[in-house]
């Protein structure tokens, strides 16, 4: 263990030396110099500058950006992992091999990884070239936002998305979605979300309807099950409130969709997953509980709301029904509490969470055309906040300026 | 009669290096030194040559903009050095001190038998005046003004902070001489605020003259800017003035003893002190015989004052004006491997990012590293949790990087200092030096008042 730790150190200490050698070519003066923000962004990723605090506080706190930056994605890793399962699942289930929920793990997760792995890269890739450009032409660091971005995009697309929509939408979600803003810290929608609607309104045919949601490939000899469909419950409620099937045509259970055994996008589906990368986020304090609460709250009021009237089928919904499908929970954990689009004081939060479950069942149940209401009801939510911050702030003004006349 | 007030929100910063509460014996420092940069915003004149003998509570130099303010020298002996820095700004007047220090003579009296005037004519001829500060603004108070009311926080809850009760154990009757003074300076009242997290020493509870308030909660509880903003908030055309308790004593042995006795209670705390423990020693004092083989291996930091709010010095350095502390802490030498992922059990955090949220009772050695660079703001809502009072302050310093002087002042400009944003600074995942915005919002807003 010691000689391993060693060699690590040796090799750390040639990585440190080797950036140190090709440094000079980078900086002023030097052959690659216009590169100089790509290479300042490989080498702080690798190492922590030793920047001092020289002026105000002598000690900062541990955390930075990028430190911020990676726990949202390692909360996103379990949506990940059960996306890729579950891609594999669908497929399954409707050419009717491995139905049962135990059976053929290693055939399914190579499926899906087959599936889903490219989105990733293809997100990635391109979102992180234009980032990489971006710093270059303006000459500033590269931001680490698109780390948490790149990897909602591949989340929120059905699997059956061609790679080229992908590429083309993350393009548009990064470039006029955040750097025309000024980059991050700076957009007012969430870039993610910016890719998905991008795609839903440009191309609606591969973006929503019951074709696009399970992969249905037929190798030679296999054929699709005997009354297969591949609506999701969202599309099935309309008609059947919470009578649900699943693909192959068996009933669905509360406990299956919470599972997240359903057809829909690829990260969206496990309500279990999405809880799971809610406690990473509320145990190291980087998600909003306020927003995440508020949400829950607003949904489930929308839909009793609803329950009370109960005029079609999708009204009496059961609320906690209505939570667990679609994008709900998915949407409340990952991009209702980006801190960039959301309201930023403490009381606007709780405004904000609850209009944005409160809209979302509203939409998906008023307007069924746009089943993802979820992602209307963010970004609308989005483009509101600042003005919900606004009055926010201005009733702390009102109170300074009350005690004034009063004194 | 004492009103309590309880603090929620805040944070206590676990650093390694409490001063122990015991009197260390040190030769006394050669040199003493003013420096005008501890007197923020005072343009400052002069008034003695190199070569001059000076006695203590002799004028070193004035402020150019209020003649009456006079800064005066902590010890006797002779003007060695006036050590200017760019564009000529003076850094220090240095003043080789005596063994035993000789005093100007000023009349002992009891300040109750004096005039309100009489008492500031005092403070301002013995040099004492500039220890007063006002709010707004978190400047030497103008003795033109009659301040609203006056504020003494008892208590330091800064990191490693010296404790007043230990330091004031046994000095009641200058300390109520001083309140007395200080209690001539206000037609209003002067508020002590005790600590209600451990029991204030009997100089405080037993203090007349003055209202007590009690304030429980972690930093910065122990702030005065924090303090007023729930006994009395400063509204725009208001001025409250504020001391510290050992600034008190300097005021009341003023009177008893009849001299500038600049003696000031130090403490020597950080990581990499040795042997911290409490000093006496004198306002403007060289820090060299404290920290002369007291200290740790590596490259060290030098504070003049706490880790959060305090001034960089050098080894040899001198104690800043308003400073009871001195804090040595480590360097940052070397970048960090990955450092962003790490488990990182050596780091402290208030989010729960690291594992160190785990050991709640560890105390941390930190250096001085950024721990990150610099970003536009991202994350929300952690500026709130450290700070006590009814502020938005992430809206505050976007009015103020934008110039907005009108929004500054309805969002409560005039009730913050520097230091009651220190803990926002160092929580600040986009790494925004929140202070230097501060003092910049203070400056605009003086400008164009």
């Amino acid at each position: 263990m010691r000689l391993f730790n060693e060699n690590v150190r040796e090799a750390v200490k040639l990585l440190s030396k080797l950036l140190d050698t090709i440094k000079p070519h980078f900086e002023e003066g030097g052959k690659l110099e216009k590169m100089y923000p790509a290479f300042d962004a490989i080498s702080s990723f690798l190492f922590v500058p030793a920047h001092a605090s020289n002026s105000g506080v002598h000690i900062r706190d541990g955390i930075d950006l990028k430190r911020t930056m990676i726990t949202v994605v390692l909360a996103m890793i379990p949506c990940l992992i059960f996306g890729i399962w579950n891609t594999g699942h669908q497929h399954y289930l409707a050419i009717g091999e491995f139905t049962d929920i135990g059976a053929g793990l290693m055939e399914k997760m190579l499926f899906g990884m087959a599936k889903v792995l490219p989105i990733v890269a293809v997100s990635y890739t391109v979102g992180l070239t234009i980032e990489f450009i971006g710093a270059i032409i303006k000459k500033e660091q590269v931001n680490e936002g698109f780390l948490v971005s790149g990897m909602l995009i591949p989340l929120v697309m059905p699997v059956d998305v061609p790679l080229w929509m992908v590429g083309l939408a993350t393009v548009f979600a990064v470039i006029i979605g955040k750097e025309v803003f000024g980059g991050t810290g700076m957009n007012i929608l969430n870039p993610a979300l910016t890719a998905r609607a991008f795609l839903f309104f440009a191309y609606p045919t591969k973006m929503s309807g019951d074709f696009v949601w399970v992969n249905t490939a037929t190798d030679a000899g296999q054929s699709l099950v005997d009354g297969y469909s591949g609506a999701t419950p969202l599309a099935q409620a309309i008609d059947n409130g919470d009578k649900i099937t699943s693909v192959a045509g068996q009933p669905i259970s509360f406990m299956d969709m919470f599972m997240g055994y359903i057809p829909g996008s690829v990260g969206e589906t496990s309500t279990v997953a999405c809880l799971i990368g809610a406690a990473i986020l509320l145990l190291t304090g980087i998600g909003s509980w306020r927003v995440m609460l508020s949400v829950f709250v607003g949904g489930y009021a929308m839909a009793l709301i609803f329950n009370t009237f109960s005029l079609n089928p999708f009204m009496s919904v059961p609320p906690l029904t209505q939570l667990v499908m679609g994008g709900f929970v998915f949407g409340a954990v990952f991009m209702a509490t980006d801190p960039v689009t959301a309201t930023q004081t403490n009381t606007g939060k709780f405004i904000y969470g609850f209009l944005i479950g409160f809209l979302a069942i509203m939409i998906r149940v008023f307007n069924p055309a746009y089943p993802e209401g979820m992602m209307l009801a963010i970004l609308f939510m989005n483009v509101m906040a600042p003005l919900i911050d606004h009055y926010v702030v201005q009733a702390n003004i009102n109170r300074r300026l009350k005690r004034l006349k009063t004194a | 009669m004492s009103t309590s007030f309880n603090i929620k929100r805040g944070l206590n910063i676990r650093l390694k290096g409490q001063a122990e509460k015991v009197f260390a014996e040190i030769p006394a420092s050669e040199t003493v030194a003013i420096k005008p940069t501890d007197f923020v915003g005072v343009r400052i004149r002069p008034i003695v040559n190199i070569g001059d003998e000076v006695l203590a509570g002799t004028p070193l130099a004035y402020d150019k903009d209020n003649e009456r303010i006079k800064f005066t020298s902590p010890s006797s002996g002779e003007v060695v050095e006036i050590k200017r820095g760019e564009k000529r700004k003076i850094l220090e007047i240095k003043v080789l001190a005596d063994k035993e220090i000789r005093y100007v003579p000023f009349q002992k009296a009891n300040p109750d038998d004096l005039s309100r005037e009489e008492v500031i004519n005092r403070l301002l001829e013995s040099g004492i005046w500039p220890l007063i500060i006002q709010r707004p603004f978190d400047i030497i108070a103008n003795p033109d003004d009659n301040p609203k009311a006056i504020f003494i926080s008892a208590f330091d809850s800064a990191p490693l902070a010296p404790d007043n009760d230990f330091i004031l154990h046994g000095h009641g009757e200058e300390f109520q001489t001083g309140l007395n003074a200080v209690a001539k300076l206000t037609d209003g009242k002067v508020h002590l605020s005790i600590s209600a997290n451990t029991p204030a020493s009997k100089v405080f509870t037993n203090s007349k003259n003055v209202q007590i308030n009690k304030f429980a909660g972690p930093h910065p509880a122990g702030n005065v800017g924090v303090q007023i903003h729930h006994i009395d908030p400063i509204n725009k055309g208001e001025i409250v003035w504020h001391l510290t308790p050992q600034d008190v004593l300097i005021i009341g042995r003023l009177f008893t003893e009849g001299r500038y006795n600049a003696s000031r209670v130090v403490a020597l705390t950080g990581s990499e002190v040795s042997k911290g423990k409490y000093y006496k020693t004198l306002i403007g004092a060289s820090i060299k015989n404290m920290v002369a083989d007291n200290v740790k291996d590596g490259s060290l930091r030098y504070i003049s004052g706490n880790v959060l709010t305090g001034t960089k010095i050098t080894a040899d350095g001198y104690l800043g004006f308003y400073d009871t502390q001195i804090s040595v802490i480590p360097e940052v030498v070397e970048p960090e491997f990955l450092g962003w992922i790490t488990p990182g059990i050596d780091k402290f955090s208030i989010s729960r990012t690291f594992f160190t949220w785990l050991l709640a009772t560890k105390n941390y050695t930190l250096n001085s590293s950024l721990n990150g660079e610099k970003r536009a703001y991202v994350v929300t809502g952690e500026y709130e949790r450290v700070l006590p009072m009814d502020i938005h302050p992430v809206q505050l310093i976007k009015s103020i990087m934008i110039g907005d002087v009108e929004q500054m002042e309805n969002l409560g400009i005039y009730e913050v200092a520097e230091e009651d944003f220190a803990l926002c600074e160092f929580v600040c995942t986009s790494k925004i030096n929140v202070q230097a915005l501060i003092r910049e919002g203070i400056e605009t807003v003086q400008r164009e008042c």
